[in-house]
């Protein structure tokens, strides 16, 4: 391969990672007083803020009200500072459009929207700064916020996206494996029950390497899970201690 | 001019000690098997996977002898009859207002659920239909009894007491509804002297003390005079120590914003919402609440 060499003879990765390690990951609930919900997460360099605000009677048109469950309105946006060349336009063009769609679909997979009729769930991402897996860090900041905001939920979402790179399955891509020209896979797991809410992959793969990749792909989400878990059990300690009567 | 610059510091970390204290109670998150008897009743934020109770929402579990519910640390306001509300009017529509509350879905006031001008045994023509917006309108704040809770959550609103109706002069502060205490009474005349209707919905009215009220206005009236300079400083400290109390996730109730206020005294009240002055009224208050309790 021209150019880079993603994964070297000792088997380590550009940032010196081994192929099934994740990059650190931090969070926070609760950011904001004025959201229903909000949360805030770093995974490696990249890092997201989510907020939620609802369920409330919904804003805008009327048609949209659905009699039997709430509806989820996502928006994704990308601040204007967190690519290395400076973007024009926050949100709305094309790629964001499609990240709002693909949340949406994974958040109504797994927020109980039934309990909900004739109201109105939004949920705001914003990339501070992309270092790639932008999604799956939209994903679990959204997750975070959610909980945050006390809507019901099956089950955690968790997103983590993999590549594929000389036979190796890689998980958590960095800005610069995913830009490198490999094939690369984004999944969202809820993963108490293994189910999958949404898997995405963009080039060509061949047939006998998915399963691998996919594996990757769930095992990086089942311990992402194991982080996010600690961060909220951590956060409802806090608050329940500070609250007791 | 003098300028108070802040740079970010450290987060404080609760000690591990403390968080032991937390200990006694069964916390759970979204996905958590509560339990998989199935000799139990499934409650709020809590669904069944295939015959296993699981939670739904991150919070404590409560049981009452065979109904488990978890009860989620902050939600929008879910609302139960008789409790006061403090609301927005967001449209007006026929025979009825809506009122934004917090709640899921915007509650409903209906014409016949309120009290007229002309007293209890007006008849309520067409033609106050039409002067609907003549009473309240679009933005005006009111004060509600929770008379109902329809099917699917909405709220039906009255205010057939004098004690209800449109708010005028005064402030609002926007709180997490659980932070409410529920107490027998949520209007109270602090002896600082200004007034506060605590609304069950995390929505809190500071307004200075009425005088006597006029009976005939029913409720519609508002005082347009100028509110004194004292009143409104008092008013502006309350607010001041109620976001404190908040910040710092203390219940509110009239003695804890009564301790609060009286905390804050020796302080300016521009003052009272720096984090470190926050922290030491908030201690002492919690001190004095916790001294009280025995």
């Amino acid at each position: 391969m021209a150019g880079l060499e993603l994964l070297s003879d000792q088997g380590y990765r550009l940032d010196g990672r081994k192929p099934s390690e994740l990059r650190k990951v931090q969070a926070r609930m609760g950011v904001f007083a004025q959201a229903d919900g909000s949360a805030y997460i770093e995974q490696g360099n990249t890092k997201a803020l989510a907020v939620v605000y609802g369920p409330h009677e919904v804003r805008g048109s009327r048609s949209k009200t659905l009699h039997d469950r709430a509806v989820i309105n996502c928006q994704y946006s990308m601040a204007t500072f967190s690519t290395a060349e400076r973007k024009r336009r926050p949100h709305g063009d094309r790629k964001s459009s499609e990240m709002s769609l693909h949340l949406k679909q994974t958040f109504e997979a797994a927020i109980l929207t039934q309990l909900y009729p004739r109201s109105q769930i939004d949920i705001y991402v914003k990339i501070l700064q992309s270092d790639g897996g932008n999604y799956s860090a939209c994903v679990n900041a959204a997750t975070l916020a959610v909980i945050d905001a006390g809507v019901p939920m099956r089950d955690y979402v968790c997103a983590c996206s993999a590549g594929f790179v000389e036979d190796t399955p890689l998980a958590d891509l960095c800005h610069t494996e995913e830009s490198g020209g490999g094939t690369s896979l984004a999944l969202a797991l809820l993963p108490r029950g293994g189910q999958i809410a949404l898997l995405q992959m963009d080039a060509r793969l061949h047939q006998d390497h998915l399963d691998a990749l996919m594996e990757a792909a769930m095992t990086a989400c089942r311990s992402l899970s194991n982080v996010l878990d600690g961060v909220v059990r951590q956060h409802l300690q806090e608050v329940s201690l500070l609250t007791r009567e | 001019m003098a300028v108070d610059m802040r740079l970010p510091t450290v987060r404080k970390q609760v000690a591990d000690s403390l968080l032991s204290a937390t200990a006694g109670k069964h916390l759970v998150v979204p996905g958590d098997v509560i339990t998989s008897d199935t000799g139990f009743m499934r409650g709020h934020g809590t669904y069944m996977d295939e015959d296993k109770l699981t939670a739904s929402v991150a919070g404590e579990v409560e049981r009452v002898n065979k109904l488990i519910c978890v009860k989620p640390l902050k939600t929008r306001f879910n609302g139960e009859v008789g409790d006061v509300v403090v609301g927005r009017i967001t449209e007006v529509q026929q025979k009825r207002w809506k009122v934004e509350t917090n709640s899921r879905l915007d509650s409903v006031l209906l014409l016949s659920s309120v009290n007229l001008p002309g007293g209890e045994l007006r008849r309520r023509s067409a033609e106050d239909e039409l002067t609907m917006r003549h009473y309240l309108q679009e933005g005006d704040l009111i004060s509600a009894e929770v008379q109902s809770v329809f099917s699917d959550g909405a709220l039906s609103l009255h205010t057939r007491s004098l004690k209800y109706g449109k708010l005028g002069q005064g402030v609002l502060v926007q709180v997490s509804p659980s932070l409410v205490k529920r107490q027998k009474t949520h209007f109270h005349n602090l002896p600082c002297g200004a007034s506060v209707i605590l609304g069950n919905n995390g929505f809190v009215w500071l307004y200075p003390t009425p005088g006597q009220q006029d009976e005939e206005a029913g409720g519609y009236y508002t005082s347009m005079e100028p509110v004194p300079l004292a009143d409104r400083e008092v008013i502006s400290r309350l607010r001041n120590c109620l976001l404190a109390l908040a910040a710092h996730k203390v219940l509110l109730y009239d003695t804890s914003l009564l301790y609060c206020y009286e905390s804050s005294l020796p302080h300016q009240i521009k003052d009272i919402l720096k984090p470190e002055v926050m922290e030491e009224i908030v201690m002492e208050t919690r001190q004095r609440l916790m001294d009280q309790e025995g």
